[in-house]
């Protein structure tokens, strides 16, 4: 009994190991499909930081509008 | 058109059209290869463009009915503002040419009738720099602007058609929506146009109103 047990937690540990040995990347959701997602995110991040920026530009303009106007 | 809902709108469009134009399936052509979501940059592009400049016709109609200073104001700054984005989208185009024509400039049809114009379009201004009296100028650019904008669109979408063209829709070539443009394509690709024209215009209102101060300042 006890060699078949001893057997068995070989072989399972050794499926462990097994296991480790192929899955090296973690997390590879960014990693899959040539790491296009990467690319995807750069070209998100310059989009919604030049988009803010535009936001913020508006704004000042609405201020220097405002002023302007209570100008004249 | 100072409430904020349509900037939200089109900024949601453009994020979304860069997303799933990246990620959304696209058929699988020879030659185009993934470059086929340049379609979804590309285009979008000229489609802006065709917009601020059909906003800035309205607007010299409406100068020559009305004679409006400020009518004169937005249809110039939509000009300035539609050839940023014809510049935008010829060199987008040269870029995508290299890599699937073999040329950054192959003297294609539509490529040398799209520059022509835009040079049109530069004659514009420089027209208007040209006169120094603000009615005469204004007068004289309406009526200039509201020739330039059939003879670019014949330039653009009319002549090409009748020739030989690398581009697809033109002469001999069949056009992406024939059997290429599938629904996954059109999902990505009419989102783009609005948002990017959206985009434009918005860009073009920021402009007018900068503009519109200066001359309070100045008078």
């Amino acid at each position: 009994m006890k060699k078949i047990i001893f057997a068995l937690m070989l072989l399972l540990s050794s499926v462990q190991l097994f296991a480790q040995s192929n899955d090296v990347e973690m997390a590879d959701a960014l990693r899959s499909n040539g790491k296009i997602y990467v690319v995807v995110i750069c070209i998100v991040i310059i989009l919604v930081g030049l988009l803010i920026y535009l936001f913020s530009l508006d704004k000042r303009l609405k201020k220097i509008e405002k002023k302007s106007s209570d100008k004249n | 058109m100072n409430k904020i809902w349509w900037k939200i709108l089109g900024s949601v469009l453009v994020l979304y059209t860069a997303i799933a134009g990246l990620l959304s399936g696209v058929p699988h052509l020879a030659i185009l290869n993934e470059t086929i979501r340049n379609l979804y940059f590309h285009v979008p592009m000229w489609f802006a463009m065709l917009t601020l400049f059909s906003i800035s016709v309205f607007y010299s109609v409406k100068y020559l009915l009305y004679g409006k200073e400020s009518d004169d104001i937005r249809a110039i700054e939509s000009v300035n503002v539609g050839i940023i984005f014809s510049i935008l989208g010829l060199i987008t185009g040269a870029v995508w040419a290299k890599f699937t024509w073999g040329q950054f400039w192959s003297f294609d049809v539509k490529q040398n009738f799209t520059a022509v114009a835009i040079l049109l379009y530069f004659a514009y201004l420089v027209l208007r720099n040209a006169i120094d009296e603000q009615q005469k100028r204004a007068k004289i650019s309406a009526i200039y602007n509201i020739f330039a904008f059939p003879m670019m669109v014949v330039l653009i979408m009319v002549l090409p058609r009748l020739s030989d063209s690398l581009h697809p829709g033109n002469g001999g070539n069949p056009g992406f929506n024939s059997y290429d443009l599938d629904s996954r394509m059109r999902a990505v690709l009419y989102p783009a146009f609005i948002g990017w024209s959206i985009i434009g215009y918005w860009i073009y209102t920021i402009r007018f109103r900068i503009r519109t101060i200066e001359n309070k300042q100045n008078s």
